[in-house]
């Protein structure tokens, strides 16, 4: 156990610290270099680190993914575009299509919208740690555990499930939250909701506290009222950190796996494509029809990333 | 989704703040107002508690009872609470050494990512270079590669270079996933802090290494301290990629593997999952109290002026 | 099994390198866990007091040979496995996922043939003859059993029903539908599971096959030669289907399809009881107990009764397999101990476990030693059906019984769904 201390501090300081050499080591050769060349060589060579990074953890995987999805089960040879056929005629994986076009869009208003909402309200309040940490929580738990809370809500049986119980409290019958499509799909978000807006709220509450008060104050003075302060200066300016978000829960529901697989694992018709790959890949064990999936969630985001750079050029060319 | 383009206020979001910002005056909103205010978050507080409560009450309860009666009717005589599932799970054998190993497998992967994304990010924020587009929005898409698509290729690779099974290829591959986000996080808070302190500090001779750590760093605080919250979560609540590329080795597995596998094949003894829920979750809402005072307003501006 | 080692790998672990560098120094080989010189590292998905029972079996064998058995225990087994066998990067043993499974990784030369490790003659005496074949793959034995559960079981409570076993299952059907009058219905039934939902339906409909259509058939159902749409399958998904009818089971379809297998029969143990009988494996008595808070004299059970008596005595199994993927000298070691009837014993005298070795007897309790008494004398005996069939196949089994359960006047559609899975599984399967 000593070692592995030792070790752990040595890559805890040691690592961040040769960064730093590097960067400075960077800077002592870029003054050997023509001074017209360096504008160009610095940049690359700040990011050095974390393309190599990526190229090894991450586009690699990406690139023997996509040579894979055109080949068979064991990728043992190529098959051509079978395995996307596969995917387009298989009634299982165009289920998953929809309800994953259904958590995109429920996911990233439910988990962006209350996280805007809290991250603003709660800026006004001396508790704000306090409520802060409450909506946090549920990110702490492991899936697995948000699995067991929200069978005990989703419980059919009234005597020990939470919702259940408000349900026939007032007189109706129980509801069966995960048997039938699309309520299951829904019960589904909602977990996800309730996991993701602690990660949408710190986000935004960090982009609204850089938002200059004097600003704030200004619009006060100029007797705006705080609804009008919302809509005319905060949520413009956190406009940037809301598309963030949003991108980054956009992806979160076009990977939403762990809460699929720990509740339903896609019965009734509640299945999403990373669940489905999943399947194909540790379960059914073909690589090619996981790999086709896996493709087809790159392509998915293309257009989301093209409005990010959008956002991004006009970003510099305003500020 | 939003699609309306970024408004021209950004250049005043970029305006340094020059003096200390004021002092709140929440007297001058009306009294109906703060009303509406307090209730709608205290809304919020008992929906986002109440499954987590129930949870906690159940986590003191006899299995028998869990299972033919909810968790509201333990609030009410007779009491019949326990502690054996706490107990129990903290009898396991080999739960420190899990508790450890989390430790070690999530710092030194948090702080890696924070080191490695940094630099880049400030570079795609203000630096000029060909290609710099393209390179930022294909490392962004890296974002939805599904994980479980780079084990196989990741593991065969970690097996070529010796290192499968250490604890060094799961900090690489935590990195590895971890960076695309903090690059994409902290590349638009950087760029959105003002111009004019970095051209400033261009005017009076400063290097970009003095401009990364004396300006950009500081009034990034905020965002780091988010990040690094997340990266840690994510990697303590890990188990794949540990379980996959540790391998089973039990002296050098973390917690949520071992958590996990309370409970038996069949899905039995599930009980002490609630129990273990909640001692996974002490560390990272420590971590996340915290890191909870770089949250405030006037760090960005008091780097500014600073 | 995959290419490996391309080019492109080669190109990549140069430019990888940089990044490798920086933290490579800090690296160390603190893989190892450092308990011992010899060890055996061992996967599987025993959890929970399985785990316990296992870490007990192997306790004397640690005592007396010194080397150390690193156990790690998760239900992600699939994916540990299908990533090792697809890098090289594997236990020493492993709990095998499922008999299809077993066969890819044996084809793929990542198992190790155990007929010149274990006393091959001995464990082919000591075994029942359809495990031993369950684990041969090319004539070659690369899997054995270490635990076995009997399926198709009848519980009750002596409390509740006091008539006698009956001898049909028409007989069980007319005393089912007489005795229970009122709230209480026939039947307890729960089919989730979580990611393996379902699982209890499709015992229900293997039993059903069975005892209806006769071995053989349940052999070619089994081996995709026999479509879901044949009158034998329908017949047997008909014959579920009238057990689980709104009104025969407690709490009606949707209780039984939201309802955890675990806790289904709760309401059997009721003060006032539910339902009279409940249709599970030998190992639900561990849930009685732990869900219900039963006590042993308020269970019972009988096999499930015969219907059609050309196949009188038939009966289900399951269990767990276990192989080996590195050949070490610890690993023979300890294979070789884990099929003996020591070792068996120590977990069967536990409790909650039937052994695959049928010269172990010293079950703790009467209701663990009539099931194993049952399973040795078998007359007709089958594993598992949907075990057997390839992953896809079975994962559609277990999805598509839970749609019949809802909808049965869908059945066509739904078998017509399953043959449509059956017409890819098979090809590509191992």
């Amino acid at each position: 156990m000593d070692d592995r201390l030792t070790t752990a501090f040595f890559v805890v300081v040691g690592v961040p610290a040769s960064l730093v050499g590097y960067i400075f080591l960077v800077e002592l050769v870029l003054r050997l270099v023509p001074q017209r060349r360096v504008p160009r060589i610095r940049p690359l060579l700040w990011i050095a680190p974390a393309l190599a990074f990526l190229a090894v953890f991450l586009i690699y995987p990406t690139l023997d993914t996509i040579r894979r999805s055109f080949m068979d089960r064991l990728s043992e040879n190529y098959v051509g575009w079978s395995n996307y056929e596969y995917m387009w005629t298989d009634h299982a994986v165009r289920g998953a299509i929809v309800n994953n076009l259904l958590w995109l869009v429920f996911l990233t208003l439910g988990a962006v919208g209350i996280g805007l909402l809290v991250a603003v309200l709660v800026d006004r309040v001396r508790y704000e740690p306090v409520v802060k940490t409450v909506i946090f929580l549920p990110m702490a738990i492991s899936f697995v555990a948000a699995g067991v809370i929200w069978r005990f809500m989703y419980d059919f049986r009234p005597e020990s499930g939470t919702l259940n119980a408000i349900i026939t409290g007032f007189g109706a019958d129980p509801v069966a939250f995960f048997s039938e499509w699309p309520l299951n799909t829904f019960a589904l978000i909602v977990v996800g909701v309730w996991m993701q807006v602690g990660f949408a709220m710190v986000i935004l509450s960090a982009g609204l506290k850089s938002i200059s008060n004097d600003l704030l104050e200004a619009a006060r003075v100029d007797g705006a009222t705080e609804w009008q302060i919302f809509r005319k200066v905060t949520f413009p300016l956190l406009l940037p950190t809301i598309a963030v978000i949003s991108t980054a829960v956009i992806i979160i529901a076009l990977k939403a796996f762990d809460i699929v697989y720990v509740m339903t694992n896609g019965n009734f018709n509640s299945e999403v494509l990373a669940n489905r790959m999943y399947k194909e890949m540790f379960t059914f064990r073909h690589f090619g029809r996981a790999s086709a999936i896996a493709v087809v969630l790159f392509l998915a985001i293309v257009p989301i990333m093209i409005f990010n750079i959008r956002r991004f050029r006009e970003q510099e060319a305003i500020r | 989704m939003t699609v309306a383009p970024v408004h021209a206020p950004t250049l005043e979001a970029g305006a340094p703040a020059r003096t200390r910002p004021p002092a709140r005056t929440p007297g001058r909103r009306s009294r109906t107002g703060r009303i509406v205010l307090h209730l709608s978050l205290a809304v919020i507080m008992i929906v986002w508690l109440v499954p987590a409560v129930g949870l906690f009450v159940n986590s003191f309860r006899p299995p028998a009872a869990v299972s033919s009666s909810g968790w509201w009717t333990a609030l009410a005589p007779p009491y019949e609470f326990t502690f054996s599932n706490y107990s129990e799970v903290l009898s396991r054998q080999g739960l420190d050494t899990a508790f450890l190993n989390s430790l070690f497998i999530t710092i030194p992967a948090t702080v890696l990512v924070l080191a490695v994304a940094a630099f880049a990010a400030y570079a795609f924020a203000w630096m000029q270079f060909v290609g710099k587009d393209v390179i930022f929005v294909v490392m962004v898409g890296l974002l939805v590669v599904p994980l479980q698509v780079t084990l196989v290729p990741l593991l065969r690779l970690f097996a070529d270079l010796g290192i499968a099974g250490t604890f060094l290829s799961v900090w690489l591959a935590h990195t590895g996933f971890g960076l695309p986000f903090a690059i994409y996080l902290l590349r638009n808070y950087m760029g959105g802090l003002p111009r004019e302190v970095f051209e400033a500090a261009a005017i009076d001779g400063a290097a970009p290494t003095t401009s990364f750590f004396r300006l950009a760093l500081p009034m990034s605080a905020p965002v780091i301290a988010a990040m690094a919250i997340f990266q840690f979560l994510w990697v303590w609540n890990d188990l794949l990629v540990a379980l996959v590329f540790i391998g089973p080795v039990p002296g050098n597995l973390p917690l949520t593997v071992l958590v996990s596998n309370l409970v038996n094949s069949l899905g039995g003894q599930w009980h002490l999952l609630t129990a273990a829920a909640f001692i996974m979750m002490v560390v990272p809402v420590a971590i996340f109290i915290a890191l909870q005072r770089y949250f405030v307003r006037g760090i960005t501006g008091g780097a500014v002026k600073g | 099994m995959m290419a490996t080692h391309r080019p492109f790998t080669r190109g990549l672990v140069a430019a990888g390198a940089v990044a490798l560098a920086l933290g490579a120094a800090a690296c160390g080989d603190d893989g190892e866990g450092g308990s011992g010189d010899r060890t055996v590292t061992v996967i599987g998905t025993w959890g929970g007091d399985e785990e316990e029972a296992f870490r007990q079996m192997v306790a004397p064998f640690e005592d007396r040979t010194g080397i150390t058995v690193e156990y790690t225990g998760t239900r992600d087994l699939n994916a540990v496995l299908t990533t090792g066998v697809a890098s090289g990067v594997l236990p020493d043993l492993a709990g095998l996922p499922g008999p299809g499974q077993m066969r890819e990784f044996a084809e793929a030369g990542a198992l190790v043939p155990l007929d010149d490790i274990i006393d091959i003659d001995k464990y082919k005496a000591e075994t029942s003859p359809a495990f031993v074949d369950l684990g041969t793959v090319d004539g070659k034995v690369v899997g054995v059993f270490i635990k076995a559960a009997v399926k198709g079981l009848i519980w009750y409570n002596p409390n509740v029903y006091t008539g006698d076993v009956p001898a049909t299952w028409d007989e069980l059907e007319r005393i089912a539908d007489q005795t229970a009058t009122g709230d209480m219905r026939p039947w307890c039934v729960g089919l989730e599971s979580g990611a393996a939902s379902g699982w209890p339906a499709t015992d229900w409909i293997e039993d059903f096959v069975l005892r209806q259509s006769g071995p053989d058939v349940y052999d070619a159902w089994v081996a995709g030669e026999l479509p879901w749409t044949s009158p034998e399958i329908r017949q047997a998904f008909e014959a579920y289907g009238r057990v689980v009818a709104e009104d025969r089971t407690y709490g009606g379809t949707n209780y039984v399809l939201n309802t955890n297998f675990g806790s289904a029969a709760n309401p059997m143990f009721a003060d006032e009881p539910g339902c009279l009988f409940h249709h599970q494996a030998s190992f639900i008595t561990a849930f009685f107990e732990n869900e219900a808070g039963a006590t042993p004299d308020e269970y019972d059970f009988f096999r499930m009764p015969d219907i059609n008596p050309q196949y009188a005595g038939a009966l289900t199994g399951a269990g767990d397999l276990f192989g080996m993927f590195h050949d070490t000298p610890e690993a023979r070691e300890l294979m070789r101990y884990l099929v003996t009837a020591e070792a068996q014993s120590i977990w069967v005298g536990i409790g909650g476990a039937l052994s695959g070795n049928t010269t172990v007897d010293n079950y703790p309790d009467d209701i663990s030693a009539r099931s194993a008494q049952m399973l040795g004398e078998a007359t007709v005996f089958r594993f598992d059906a949907s075990d057997l069939m390839p992953e896809a196949m079975n994962n559609a089994f277990w999805t598509e019984v839970l749609n019949y359960t809802q909808n049965p006047d869908q059945l066509d559609q739904i078998l017509a769904r399953l043959d449509e899975v059956r017409s890819s599984a098979y090809e590509e399967g191992a």
